[in-house]
């Protein structure tokens, strides 16, 4: 085969290279139309409802009354503590996973654990919760038992999400900083979080993204959905979320309430499109300087 | 392969210097500290001896990598860690900072006495150890920091808080590599804008600035440019003035012209070892001297 030939393929080839291509295309916008199709759906729908007014009531009998002003508070206020539950503590176990323990068959059978754990249905951390958080440790209804329950749901994401970043930081950091006779907190201190920061932010991000759109576990711990006040006693108050007002709206029978579900449901994508925005920027941000 | 050699190779001032000057004579170990050449025998065997390693076995797994490896190293000299690939070079190094417990699975067995004591006894504070034995690695690792955190990790890992002091360790620790003229303008800048040679300096300023006793380094010239490898190796000498150097090598040349001390191996066996300039001319082994001449490895 000539050079030229060479360079214009073989026929055959060339055709199979572009069939593929074209079906890679059309798998992507597949997708991309269903989820234009349900956000048209959904904005068309509730845009109507949706107002400063509505975000700004609470919840009532009347569907043009209704307003997600308790449901958006309960699910930052969620949001927050589900962070500070499981963010020290999903980081401390990747550290301890990927820099302390030894690597043997018990490290074996923790790690195998964690990735079950994280494919594990929420309705099952739901039920955990509701034993443990809500009847024994007698929180109830409230938003630390809540979030301690959504923090279960996470807890294995955020763990692998930071133990896959500490294992990105190359092993010539981790050998330099020992070799300068660091000791093993210095080095994690130092080199490795900052080094690992930007995958586990996105990996927290993105983890508890998954939270604010959790229902099954809410529902389990009998959170309630009808809340006409803001929480003020995290450790007693009852309170409600963003998905649980969908959930429940949804469910009645008033075309009214389809629509504030819709309006709410557009708010609830606002927040994740925030969510992740802000993984993307701090992704951006912290990884500018960090090539190696 | 071809070019670092002959580029090297056209710098035989200092050698003929070192053989013209390094007739074995009377010295104190105080007028020898101050002699930039290669020892000779008699003068390494005057010198005391920094680490001794007595009947070394070392195990990866089952798979062992060493076998009763008894090696001096004498202060203030430069020794050349020789041998093919996958001799145990590297291992060996590593043994000498326990930078090997790193490693999953790994046994030690036998003496290795850093000033009389052993390393590997129970209680010895290993951190403490690499703060005394410093490593530079095969491929320069720089933090992916500016050159000034780079250098001042070390002290700041000890402790060193007082930013004059810290200041002063930097620049003291630049000078020594041969950097500070080419990066003193530019210190907050980060180290991974470096070129190759300069980052390889960076490390070694690096391991300088814990003020370490005993240097290892890992072919700390493999993948530099014959510019920056004269370099390193102007540096390597300077250095042993104050401290002592172990040095893993590939380049017979080089480890001729730095090392005053040569140790081979061999498929984890310390063949021989000896004074730089007899173990060249004269080697005692049918290995060794296969080796150096290039008939194998
Ligand atoms: N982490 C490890 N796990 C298992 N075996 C290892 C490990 N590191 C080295 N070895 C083995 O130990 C032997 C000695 O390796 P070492 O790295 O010390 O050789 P070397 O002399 O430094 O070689 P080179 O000149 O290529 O760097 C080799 O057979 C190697 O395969
Ligand atoms: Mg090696």
């Amino acid at each position: 085969m000539s050079l030229e030939e060479h360079k214009r393929g073989r026929p055959f080839a060339k055709f199979a290279s572009q069939a593929f291509a074209l079906l890679c295309a059309g798998a992507t916008w597949l997708c991309v139309s269903i989820l234009i199709l349900l956000l048209w759906n959904i904005v068309s729908f509730g845009l109507d409802s949706l107002s400063w007014d509505y975000i700004n009531r609470f919840p009532s009998r009347f569907a043009e009354k209704a307003g997600i002003k308790s449901a958006l508070v309960g699910s930052i206020y969620l949001i927050g503590l589900t962070a500070l539950f499981a963010v020290p503590v999903g980081i401390g176990a990747a550290i301890y996973l990927e820099e302390y323990s030894p690597k043997n068959r018990w490290q074996t059978i923790v790690q195998i654990n964690i990735a079950n754990l994280a494919g594990v249905p929420s309705i099952v951390y739901g039920i955990l919760g509701l034993g443990l958080f809500v009847r024994a440790m007698q929180l109830n209804r409230s938003l630390v038992a809540g979030a301690l329950t959504l923090t279960l749901v996470v807890l294995p994401i955020v763990i692998l999400a930071a133990q896959e970043s500490l294992r990105a930081v190359p092993s010539t950091i981790r050998q330099a900083s020992y070799a300068l006779g660091a000791t093993r907190w210095q080095t994690v201190w130092h080199q490795l979080l900052p080094a690992a920061l930007p995958g586990i932010m996105t990996g927290v991000i993105l983890a508890l993204s998954r939270a604010l759109g959790e229902a099954a576990p809410l529902v389990a711990i009998g959170a309630a959905t009808y809340v006409p006040f803001l929480p003020e006693d995290v450790f007693k108050d009852e309170f409600t979320a963003l998905p649980l007002q969908i959930f429940n709206w949804t469910g009645l029978p008033q075309k009214g309430f389809h629509e504030v579900a819709a309006a709410g449901i557009i708010i609830l994508l606002i927040v994740l499109v925030c969510m992740n925005a802000l993984a993307v920027a701090l992704r951006y941000r912290f990884s500018r300087n960090k090539r190696w | 392969m071809l070019l670092p050699e002959t580029a090297l190779d056209s710098r035989p001032e200092r050698m003929s210097e070192a053989s013209a000057r390094k007739t074995p004579v009377r010295m104190t170990t105080a007028t020898l500290d101050q002699s930039n050449v290669s020892r000779s025998a008699a003068e390494i065997a005057e010198q005391s001896k920094k680490v001794v390693t007595r009947d070394v076995d070392f195990f990866y797994g089952a798979k062992q990598a060493l076998y009763k490896v008894s090696l001096d190293v004498p202060e203030h000299c430069v020794t050349a860690l020789i041998g093919p690939s996958g001799c145990g070079k590297s291992t060996f190094l590593r043994c000498l900072n326990r930078m090997n417990d790193m490693i999953d699975d790994t046994t030690v067995r036998g003496e290795i006495l850093l000033d009389g004591k052993n390393v590997y006894r129970r209680g010895t504070d290993v951190v403490e150890l690499r703060k005394r034995v410093g490593m530079v690695f095969q491929k320069s690792n720089p933090f992916p920091k500016s050159i000034y955190e780079n250098v001042a990790y070390g002290p700041r890992v000890a402790g060193v808080r007082k930013r004059n002091i810290l200041d002063e360790i930097v620049e003291k620790s630049l000078r020594q590599s041969a950097l500070w003229d080419e990066v003193q303008d530019r210190l907050y800048d980060s180290a991974l804008q470096l070129s190759g040679g300069q980052q390889q300096r960076l490390c070694i300023a690096r391991a300088l600035a814990t003020n370490p006793d005993v240097l290892l380094m890992d072919e700390p010239a493999s993948a530099l440019d014959p510019k920056s490898t004269a370099a390193v190796e102007d540096l390597i000498f300077g250095l042993k003035k104050s401290y002592t150097i172990a040095i893993v090598t590939h380049n017979m040349q080089q480890a001729a012209r730095v090392s005053d001390q040569t140790a081979f191996f061999y498929e984890g066996h310390l063949i021989e070892v000896g004074a730089t300039n007899e173990l060249f001319t004269n080697p005692y082994e049918k290995q060794t001297e296969d080796y150096i001449t290039g008939r194998f490895g």
